[in-house]
């Protein structure tokens, strides 16, 4: 108990006097994550509103692979990645194995199905009303779907906070892909794997409360964006 | 009056059950029309249908103005609007409710914010402007339907049963609201309702949906 107490206390220490190669990895991190989260939101929306909004043969099955794939083993994605990327594979020639463009690859990929599955739910469960009183006020096809997306936009913006905590936590598919090259590929999760493995636990923990404390900044500021949301042109 | 239309024979099915049988009706002078029936008439179907929300599986909807039969397009659509029963709340505040219309329509901010103001106060929802909307009451909820379709001034309104979940206050003051657009004579009114003597009240010309067709009563 005061081991873990006395690694605590280091935790904070080392939170304090952030060094150098602390701060690189929690900066790569957030790019890591954050480009990955880009990435996936850019594709996942329209796709969300594609499936939300037509109609075709197909969609059922399509929207059943995505919510199957919002369980995607982040070790299978590294591995499915990997051999993608690795020199024997179709995009070995690419040579960006063991780069942080191939960890965010692997969490575009994890981050994908999240948003794009769940942000399909928000947009199908908004109100059929909304669709009528948009028409009966003269909206065209494209304003009414605007409109529509704008009233799933709590249930799009949980999906991507998802989305983000599942990149920022996962550790698997970076190991892999990044191989935790210090300085290069080393970002916090698989530097508290690593840390971990060392039996150096205060430097494990200070970025466990980091990566926290990072997520909460992440809500807080959405829950902000959300309440403005609810103005838009002011009287 | 700019906006005529005629509804020529229209017949509409859901499921194979008809529910319009050779509906016909002529609106060729400018007022209030209340349209009465039974529950299941198709009294909503028909607006529905006269408001382009949806078609019609046979018949003829048809909008002239100037003697020019119009297209129906967005530029139609625009000119006519149908406030349901029910009605579809934006999670925004009470003025950007009223505002979407304008908004759409492309106006500018000043303008919007005159209009909306203006409107507001007309229904008596002047001092909620700032309120979410989903937390007004149902027959406040039903004067933000009215308001909004209000706003982008058109030339026919359709009202499907505006006062029929609301309490008398709210009853009253939406009828009040309907008898003001009488005395301004720019929008023609076509109203459904249950109530006879509402109907009696509001309306220049009672209409009776009676087994698919429209009669006078």
């Amino acid at each position: 108990m005061s081991s873990l107490l006395e690694a605590f206390g280091k935790a904070f220490s080392l939170m304090l006097h952030l060094n150098a190669e602390l701060l690189a990895i929690i900066v790569l991190s957030v790019k890591v994550s954050g480009t990955a989260l880009v990435i996936a939101t850019l594709l996942g929306l329209p796709l969300s509103a594609y499936f939300g909004f037509k109609k075709f043969p197909v969609k059922g099955l399509m929207i059943s692979l995505l919510n199957t794939f919002m369980g995607l083993p982040p070790v299978v994605v590294g591995l499915f990645v990997y051999l993608l990327l690795s020199r024997s594979g179709p995009l070995g020639f690419m040579a960006l194995l063991y780069t942080p463009t191939a960890m965010i690859v692997a969490q575009s990929i994890l981050a994908f199905p999240i948003v794009t599955s769940l942000s399909h739910s928000a947009i199908i469960s908004v109100d059929p009303l909304i669709k009528q009183a948009s028409l009966t006020l003269g909206a065209t096809p494209f304003q009414t779907s605007v409109t529509i997306l704008r009233e799933a936009r709590y249930g799009i913006m949980s999906a991507i906070i998802a989305a983000f905590g599942r990149v920022m936590a996962e550790v698997g598919a970076i190991l892999i892909v990044g191989g935790n090259i210090a300085g290069f590929t080393r970002v916090m999760t698989t530097t508290i794997a690593l840390e971990t493995d060392k039996g150096n636990f205060e430097l494990a923990l200070a970025l466990g409360i980091i990566l926290l404390g990072i997520s909460l900044l992440i809500n807080l500021a959405l829950h902000v964006v959300q309440k403005r949301g609810l103005v838009g042109v002011r009287s | 009056m700019s906006l005529l239309l005629k509804v020529s024979d229209i017949r509409k099915a859901y499921n194979g059950s008809p529910v319009l049988q050779g509906a016909s009706f002529s609106c060729d002078e400018n007022g209030i029309y209340a349209l009465m029936g039974d529950n299941g008439s198709g009294k909503s179907t028909f607006l529905r249908v006269c408001a382009l929300l949806e078609p019609c599986d046979e018949g003829e909807i048809v909008y002239l103005s100037n003697g020019l039969i119009l297209p129906h397009d967005i530029e139609l659509r625009r000119r006519i609007t149908l406030v349901l029963p029910k009605i579809g709340v934006f999670n925004t505040t009470v003025f950007n409710n009223v505002a979407y219309g304008l908004k759409i329509r492309g106006l500018e901010r000043a303008a919007i914010r005159d209009r909306v103001n203006r409107m507001l106060d007309f229904v008596g929802l002047g001092h909620k402007k700032e309120q979410a909307a989903l937390t007004l009451s149902s027959g406040e909820t039903q004067r933000l339907g009215i308001a909004r379709a209000l706003v982008i001034n058109p030339e026919m309104l359709f009202l499907d049963e505006p006062a029929a979940f609301v309490d008398v206050r709210n009853k009253e003051i939406i009828e009040e609201i309907i008898l003001n657009l009488k005395t301004e004579g720019r929008t023609t009114v076509i109203l459904t309702t249950h109530n006879r003597q509402q109907a009696e009240r509001l309306a220049d010309r009672l209409l009776i949906l009676m087994k698919g067709r429209v009669t006078a009563p």
